[in-house]
């Protein structure tokens, strides 16, 4: 079993396998499962996920207004070729803005590895395909890769807005997009590690600061932004550029930064954006909480 | 390690919008409710740190519902378990507390009916994982590395050993286990850590046996 990135990527070297079949093989040990149903399961997660996005390209608006439309938004943006960056990012943005849509609409999604981080994974990997072409057993195993990561950060520090932060969240989420994006890419498990490191060094002291508490604003947007990151990262790795401090390292000072965040930033929606006065005039419009704070 | 599965992150299937303060929540309460083992007439329901700050916009309070009314994470009907709740004369209410919790994702549920009631402290540590931290005022110190079995059972000769015997005939291992009770030959609780995956059938097999009151699967 591994308990870090150096153990992952070290035993998929020595054994050179990829990181999805060091996952894949230690879900079976530990759950005695068979690799089908284990396989089967995560399928399903890909279903569950492809539906999210397609409903949210469709069009979603939550209950409380705030927050839908975006994906469609930025869909019809891409099509016009206008765009600056480029096409996948802008689509990987897209998608991981429609499964957070959904989410805010208490739609059906899969917490990867949170509700509110939910867009990042599925949002790069449905637009990476395009340019890939991976088969589906690649796509499958695009979770496993990040999950891999995402139970390395979930055991060393967390994946809790409310224990760490959004770096936490989002900033895990993006870090375990980049790496799979690495592994589909055909990147080595080290350019895999460089990648997630990378990816979470710009995502520290990311605070969670919902506005009224709801995982919309800013929680969508940095879903985008989470998606956007991993494709840099996932480049930049692939480029053979590699962080100075290593992956484990870079974790456990996420965990570190999370600890010292004061509980206002950690969820409460009590902090940052939440207490702008924007943010507390759409908190009582949508509770009726009241407008100042004592 | 509290995470031990890969769906553990890349999961689970859920309605939006937290995995912490919503399937969280619904899995607190469908254990809550596995425990009593019937539906609750009314629920008392505590709510601490993040959980009493951020109820409302997450559906935590929702979610609660929904687990008590037997719903998964994934299950549409949780978004209408309040009005569901109302239909079948569920008393519910809601407590915001000002105490500030081991962790910020915690809330404690007194559920009961004419028959019984039970008291039960559980946290959402994240991703939609949870831990059952107390129960009847027993303080669980579960590892959460393994699934576990929860038996609530009178303080009688033979209980514990009836057990260990149906989990024998399955051929499970027992990684951990306590026992505590509040007095001598009245309410106990067993807390059993397996290595495997623990079946319906050995749950049942468990209920079936003289002295035990509640069983429940904590840790999937």
């Amino acid at each position: 079993m591994f308990r870090n990135v150096a153990e992952l990527v070290e035993m998929a070297e020595s054994q050179q396998k990829k990181i999805s079949t060091i996952m894949i093989e230690q879900e079976i040990e530990i759950t005695g499962k068979t690799r089908e149903q284990i396989l089967k399961q995560m399928e399903n997660n890909l279903d569950v996920m492809e539906k999210a996005v397609e409903r949210g390209l469709a069009g979603v608006k939550s209950v409380s207004g705030l927050t839908g439309g975006d994906a469609v938004l930025m869909q019809e943006y891409i099509k016009k070729g206008n765009f600056l960056s480029g096409e996948v990012l802008l689509d990987a943005v897209s998608k991981a803005v429609a499964t957070n849509e959904v989410n805010a609409a208490m739609g059906t999604i899969c917490a990867t590895p949170t509700a509110g981080s939910a867009g990042v994974v599925p949002g790069t990997l449905f637009a990476v395909q395009k340019k890939l072409n991976p088969t589906h057993e690649q796509k499958i195993a695009f979770l496993f890769t990040s999950g891999a990561f995402g139970f390395v950060v979930a055991n060393n520090a967390s994946i809790s807005g409310a224990a760490g932060g959004c770096q936490a969240e989002v900033g895990s989420a993006a870090g375990m997009a980049a790496a799979a994006i690495v592994e589909m890419a055909g990147g080595t498990p080290q350019q895999c590690a460089q990648a997630m490191a990378i990816t979470l060094k710009n995502m520290l002291g990311l605070v969670c600061d919902p506005v009224a508490g709801l995982v919309e604003v800013p929680c969508v947007k940095r879903n985008a932004m989470g998606a956007a990151n991993a494709m840099v990262a996932a480049d930049m790795a692939l480029a053979g550029i590699t962080s100075r401090i290593p992956c484990d390292e870079v974790i456990s000072a996420m965990f570190k930064i999370g600890q010292s965040m004061p509980s206002a930033l950690r969820e409460t929606g009590e902090g940052g954006l939440a207490d702008t006065p924007t943010g507390r005039a759409l908190a009582a419009k949508i509770f009726g909480m009241p407008l100042t704070q004592e | 390690m509290k995470y031990k599965s890969v769906f553990d992150i890349i999961g689970p299937v859920m309605i939006g919008p937290s995995s912490s303060h919503t399937a969280g929540a619904a899995r607190i309460g469908r254990v809550a409710r596995n425990l009593f083992g019937r539906e609750p007439k009314w629920a008392d329901i505590y709510l601490y740190g993040s959980f009493a700050k951020t109820y409302k916009g997450h559906g935590t309070d929702v979610a609660l519902v929904g687990g008590l009314l037997d719903f998964d994470t994934f299950d549409e009907r949780i978004k209408q378990s309040l009005d569901l709740a109302v239909l079948k004369k569920m008393k519910i209410s809601f407590h915001e507390e000002e105490a500030v919790p081991d962790h910020p994702n915690t809330a404690k549920l007194v559920i009961g009916d004419t028959q019984g009631e039970l008291e039960l402290v559980g946290i959402s540590i994240g991703g939609g994982k949870i831990e059952i931290t107390e129960l009847n005022g027993f303080k669980l110190r579960l590892s959460g590395h393994h699934p576990a079995i929860l038996v609530v059972h009178d303080d009688r000769f033979g209980a514990i050993a009836n057990v260990a015997n149906i989990l024998s005939k399955h051929e499970m291992n027992i990684g951990h286990m306590e026992v505590s009770r509040k007095e001598k030959g009245k309410m106990a609780l067993m807390v059993i850590e397996v290595d495997q995956n623990i079946d319906d059938v050995v749950l049942s097999e468990i209920e079936g046996l003289p002295y035990i009151t509640q069983v429940a699967r904590v840790v999937d």
